[in-house]
């Protein structure tokens, strides 16, 4: 099933630190008929119980800096609240385009990435 | 004090990040590790750590958002999902393997073409 090989290398890809939703969606876009806010909706919600098993071993490993965690998330649910608003009433075609806008921005940080320690 | 100084900091880029995920329902997290790293000069592992823990409620409130609003396919995202535990797992477990910055630029120019297809079409 495309769909669960599509989420495997999604996984393995934010294992490995870069933003496996940057890869998931333009795949989905070009394997499936499904609108633009369907796929983010998809890499959305699939997120999540990822996001668990990940957080799981992290706190195990002391990696969570609940610090400033804490204040990250307070803010961010208003701008969670008014982005997706935004999203979901635009047209499909305008938001496909702007996301196609943001993921070049992605695309050029990720290609001109540079970790220091390497 | 020191810490005041950031918070404010702090407060803008958990609104942008919130935004932005909402938005585009991804990229919320690289904005928040950038920041964390550039700024705060904390290292990859906990920013990245970090980042997945505020990124996972502020999705969680989007994906209600969209899914009250009839945007998704719940038996997609499962499969998705399952794939993406075990795909987890081995890119967690490869991590040292593969050099970053040469997957990074791989993964870049993929993303840039795809970019560029989803703005023509």
């Amino acid at each position: 099933m495309i769909l669960f090989l599509l989420g495997l290398i999604t996984g393995a890809i934010g294992g490995m630190g870069i933003g496996g939703g940057s890869v998931l969606i333009p795949s989905l876009v070009l394997f499936t008929k499904l609108n633009q806010q369907a796929i983010q909706g998809i890499n959305l919600i699939s997120f999540i119980p990822i996001a668990v098993v990940a957080l799981i071993i992290h706190y195990k490993n002391k990696n969570l800096l609940f610090k400033i965690i804490l204040p990250l998330i307070l803010s961010g649910i208003i701008g969670a609240f008014i982005g997706s608003s935004l999203s979901l009433n635009i047209s499909s075609e305008l938001l496909r385009k702007l996301f196609g806008l943001f993921l070049l921005f992605m695309g050029f940080y990720e290609l001109f990435y540079k970790n220091k320690k390497t | 004090m020191d810490k005041l100084r950031h918070l404010y900091k702090i407060i803008i880029i958990g609104f942008l990040a919130g935004l932005i995920n909402g938005l585009f329902g991804a990229g919320g997290g690289t904005l928040v590790v950038l920041y964390l790293t550039s700024f705060l000069k904390i290292d990859q592992h906990k920013a990245q750590a970090t980042a997945i823990c505020v990124i996972l409620p502020l999705s969680l409130i989007s994906s209600l958002m969209y899914y009250n609003n009839g945007f998704t396919s719940i038996d997609s995202a499962i499969r998705v999902a399952v794939g993406g535990i075990f795909g987890s797992y081995i890119g967690s477990s490869s991590l040292n393997k593969i050099p970053e910055n040469y997957l990074r630029k791989f993964f870049g120019i993929f993303i840039i073409i795809a970019a560029i297809r989803m703005v023509l079409a």
